[in-house]
């Protein structure tokens, strides 16, 4: 079978068509055509892992055609075990991101049918993303997917929404431009060098003197960290993740954010080895401040979103500190840990969602004693927040500690303060937990209705992959240490060997 | 023996056409009754302008330096751009042929009798289309004229019909009048500005042709301060034209003021006739002393993009933000002027087209959105525009987000080449500057798409009148343009390869 990549991109735009032709009124056979469209995108990405060989190493299911070619500019698409797992992700979530919210849509600023739209061309957009082995349609892709979510929380999302829209794509777009000039900067050395390309392949094999390297990697990295987000450029998050409705924060925090780590691992790494070196040890300084950070402020939240926000940004330190560790423990740790977060933030955001629109607020002081009422539901945020503070058992754990390792023989101190975040990690999730699962049953919570076999069927298989991958990371993890050990000889660095006592 | 000067009629054909419809329109104006009129102008002037661009179409494989004894260069670029300005003028036409936002009779003084009575006759402007055919012919010969006094000639074709143009709004007279004095009396200036250099240039070089000009450069001989002076003082006028700061101040008043199907085609067209114009001077006749004037121009670039984005953001008024937005564009073309390169040219020619049709999109749409005493222009009375009309509120954002250049809308691809360009000759800090008021800009251009989506709406009386057939046309050619180059620009691209140069 040829063109999967495409084929899979294209399955929710066909899925958008469908919906263009379903009457506006019938909210339930929209709901419906989407879940289709997404299924049918799930079924394809199976056949896309089905077709792909762990062992080779670099792209696979390449596809390639002209685009502009007055600036030598292709639909390139291709993937390695890095971006096939995100791809999996993303269409793992997103089907169940639509089961879980059913109701998310209805009471929007705009139509459910525009809800709907948005997200599977969201969906298109974030797989299209992770797909694209061309800088220039990287970038495209990069910005576009903005608008999308841009009206998602704006027009479904709660409170503040359309200021914390904005917020969040503003910085989101200032950053890309500063990436734009970068992405034009190598592009135009590739063509001094003779090459005129915009391959992230070709582009890897440019020798590019080191002020230069300097200078590009500053303009990817700003982006990707905005878009990680890494202390201090997280301003927007907390305020996008309180706006937005359950659904829209998964994908969010779970998918979109997970681009920023991707791209510091697939352009900043292997484009600019020579400056990665450089600033590894400043970019690891501001992991640690984010870990630490993010878990400090974590506690102290009394909204329930912002605060599973504040440990986004805690655990999106973990995964930058494994990647500019340049260890192969630590960058297979960080791409582990991408998919992991993926999950269990979702699960923190669904099961948070449920909560909050049963309860009708999102103050954690208002919640207490769930566990009596509601014991599905409260047994299912335990789990997800388990999973937060990476329980050994729990997939989590094994990308926290592979992350560590890798990390401890190049930074050791850095790793030990990294380590708090664990403990610290530890006390944001069980003092939640403590509030609002045990005690008294406050006021306002004793009529709150517990899960419905819907609710229950979306959060199943995520918490079912939480524990099985825990105990057996296995099938995923192989296959990333694969694509690490290309990354780590692209850039050109070994593991530091254990030094033995004479 | 005295021989009449050769004529390569075949290659002049498209500017004739356009004026022999204009002094056509002038007769209609005299001779046929006053209710045919108005339909009789408006089909001779689409009929001239399509007329005209198959004529360039077919002949766009020749060139030629001698089609009008040496005074105009007919080469790829030249008829490029000749097409992108029939081509925004025909859209430009579209909104123009709804009459209704003309004055009755320019001549009665506001709010007089004689006014009311010819509104309660029901006279209309007509005048308006041979007026608009005649600046077409003008923006036509800019950009193609190679010697200094058939650049004037040109400039001033395309100069006038808009000063009168501009005045011809039916509603808000008064700032529409002087809106059109202002403009007239600071298009006056600056063309006296462009005579000046053009003098200096003649005492420096001995000719008046840019050739002539640039081979003067060589010969080294002449002083070299009459050469800067000249090209200063040429700049400015051009500089005033397509609106760069410091000679912008006529932009917002004159935009605000003047009929908005007008203030469209003025944006679009003029830029890319005054633009096209600069290019080819600066390009053919100063080549060879870049390391003079590249620095005052990029220094005028910066200012420029940075002025109108920060000016723009404190706008209330739509009209008067769009003109602040025009100015920021100026900055990002004049980029590409500096880059003095083919992909420099190319960029430039792209961008025309991206932010013409766009510029076109959004006037049009302004021109929907009324309440009982005309166009509603105050943005906040604009807040909330999402739920009464998403496709006309679809439209606008998809505009604003192409002015901001974001990516699958042609804006984004005007900015990558233009930044490329630049990046490719060096000048690395203007990407930078470029770059970073993009952020600023784009601030504005999405409070608008937010104001207009998630604003509470304020105003009752605020309607979207449905728009004539002509309008509609003209807003869905910018929608599908703006979206269709964002998406596949190769289809300019490829074309602008082999068209992207000047005949020296």
């Amino acid at each position: 079978m040829k063109n999967i990549l495409t084929v899979l991109e294209l399955l929710p735009l066909f899925g958008v068509i469908a919906l263009w032709l379903t009457p506006k009124e019938n909210t339930k056979l929209i709901k419906q055509t989407a879940v289709a469209a997404s299924l049918l995108t799930l079924v394809e990405s199976f056949i896309a892992v089905w077709n792909f060989d762990i062992k080779f190493k670099g792209f696979q299911l390449v596809e390639s055609y002209n685009w502009i070619s007055a600036f030598h500019i292709k639909y390139a698409v291709g993937v390695d075990a890095i971006s096939l797992t995100l791809i999996l992700l993303t269409t793992i979530l997103v089907p169940i991101v639509f089961i879980a919210g059913w109701h998310e849509s209805e009471d929007g600023r705009f139509s459910p049918k525009t809800f709907y739209v948005l997200m599977l061309v969201l969906e298109t957009m974030m797989i299209g993303v992770f797909a694209a082995t061309d800088v220039f349609l990287f970038y495209v892709i990069f910005e576009a997917m903005l608008i999308p979510v841009y009206f998602l929380i704006a027009g479904y999302g709660r409170g503040e929404r359309a200021a914390a829209a904005l917020k969040f794509l503003l910085y989101s777009l200032f950053g890309g431009l500063l990436m734009l000039a970068a992405v034009i900067g190598i592009y135009i050395i590739s063509t001094n060098q003779g090459v005129g390309t915009f391959d992230v392949n070709e582009l890897s094999k440019l020798t590019i003197d080191q002020s230069t390297q300097n200078w590009l990697f500053l303009g990817f990295f700003i982006a990707f960290a905005i878009k990680a987000p890494l202390w201090p450029f997280h301003t927007w998050l907390p305020g996008a993740a309180k706006s937005a409705t359950a659904g829209t924060s998964t994908l969010l925090l779970g998918i979109l954010d997970k681009v920023g780590t991707y791209g510091m691992i697939r352009f900043c790494l292997t484009l600019f080895p020579g400056a990665t070196k450089t600033f590894a040890p400043w970019i690891i300084t501001l992991a640690v401040i984010s870990i630490l950070y993010g878990a400090i402020l974590a506690i102290g939240q009394k909204d329930i979103n912002s605060m599973i926000a504040f440990t986004s940004i805690s655990h999106f330190g973990f995964i930058t500190l494994g990647i500019f560790a340049l260890t192969s423990q630590g960058i297979s740790g960080a791409t582990f840990y991408m998919i992991n977060h993926g999950f269990s933030t979702a699960a923190l955001f669904l099961t948070a969602g449920w909560i909050v629109k049963r309860r009708g607020s999102s103050q954690i002081a208002d919640l207490g004693g769930l566990q009596r009422v509601v014991p599905v539901l409260a047994w299912s945020f335990f789990i997800a927040g388990l999973s937060a503070l990476a329980l050994p058992g729990l997939s989590s754990f094994v990308s926290e500690f592979l992350v560590l390792i890798g990390s401890f023989s190049q930074y050791p101190v850095a790793t030990i303060f990294a380590t708090t975040g664990i403990v610290l990690a530890a006390l944001y999730v069980l003092l939640v937990v403590q509030r609002a699962l045990h005690g008294e049953v406050k006021s306002g919570n004793e009529s709150m209705v517990d899960l419905n076999l819907r609710e229950k069927l979306a959060i199943a298989p995520v918490i079912a992959l939480l524990v099985f991958l825990g105990f057996y990371p296995k099938p995923v993890l192989h296959p990333l240490n694969v694509a690490t050990s290309t990354v780590m000889s692209q850039i050109g660095v070994t593991d530091p060997i254990a030094k033995a006592d004479k | 023996m005295l021989s009449a000067p050769h004529l390569n009629y075949a290659l002049l054909a498209p500017i004739l056409i356009i004026l022999g419809a204009a002094l056509l329109g002038v007769l209609v104006e005299a001779f046929i009754s006053k209710a045919l009129r108005s339909r009789l102008q408006i089909g001779i002037s689409l009929i001239a302008v399509i007329a005209a661009f198959i004529q360039l179409i077919r002949v766009r494989n020749l060139t030629s330096t001698s089609a009008a004894v040496g005074s105009v260069a007919i080469d790829g670029a030249g008829i490029y751009i000749q097409l992108i300005i029939l081509a925004l003028a025909f859209v430009g036409l579209l909104y123009i042929a709804d009459t209704d936002n003309f004055t009755a009779q320019a001549s009665a003084i506001p709010g007089s009798t004689e006014e009311a009575s010819s509104i309660a006759a029901g006279s209309q402007q007509t005048e308006v289309f041979p007026l608009t055919l005649f600046a077409i012919a003008g923006m036509m010969l800019f950009p193609i004229a190679t010697d200094l006094i058939t650049l004037f000639v040109a400039l001033e074709v395309l100069s006038l019909p808009l000063y009168l143009m501009s005045g011809l709004s039916r509603r808000r007279r008064l700032l529409s009048q002087e809106a059109a004095l202002k403009y007239f009396l600071l298009g006056a200036f600056s063309s006296a500005f462009f005579l000046f250099g053009a003098a200096f240039l003649y005492g420096y070089s001995g000719s008046l042709s840019l050739n002539g000009i640039a081979d003067g450069v060589h010969s080294s001989g002449a002083n070299s301060v009459f050469l800067l002076i000249g090209i200063i003082f040429l700049s400015v006028g051009l500089l005033f034209k397509v609106g760069a700061v410091p000679f912008h101040s006529w932009t917002p008043d004159v935009y605000q003021g003047a009929p908005t199907p007008i203030t469209g085609f003025m944006a679009a067209c003029t830029k890319a006739a005054a633009f096209g114009a600069m290019l080819r001077i600066f390009y053919v006749g100063f080549n060879d002393v870049q390391w003079d004037w590249k620095p005052i121009i990029s220094a005028i670039a910066v200012i420029t993009m940075v002025f109108g984005a920060i000016a723009a953001i404190v706008q209330r008024d739509v009209k008067r933000t769009l003109a602040f937005s025009s100015i920021t564009h100026a900055g990002f073309i004049l980029i590409a002027v500096v880059a003095l390169s083919k992909n420099g040219l190319a960029a430039a020619l792209f961008y025309f087209i991206s932010y013409g049709f766009a510029t076109l999109g959004a006037f049009g749409i302004v021109t929907l959105v009324r309440d009982s005493s005309g166009e509603i222009t105050d943005l906040n009375r604009w807040s909330g525009l999402g739920k009464r009309s998403p496709l006309v509120a679809s439209a606008f954002s998809l505009f604003m987000l192409s002015f901001g250049g974001i990516p699958l809308t042609a804006g984004f691809i005007g900015k990558f080449s233009v930044f490329t360009a630049s990046y490719e000759s060096g000048n690395i800090n203007l990407v930078v500057f470029g770059v970073l008021t993009s952020a600023v800009a784009l601030f504005f251009y999405l409070k608008i798409v937010l104001m207009i989506f998630f604003g509470e709406s304020r105003s009752d009386t605020l309607t979207v009148v449905i728009p004539s057939i002509l309008t509609r046309v003209a807003i869905s050619i910018c929608v599908i343009v703006t979206i269709l180059l964002g998406v596949y620009p190769s289809l300019i691209f490829n074309s602008l390869q082999t068209f992207a140069t000047f005949l020296h």
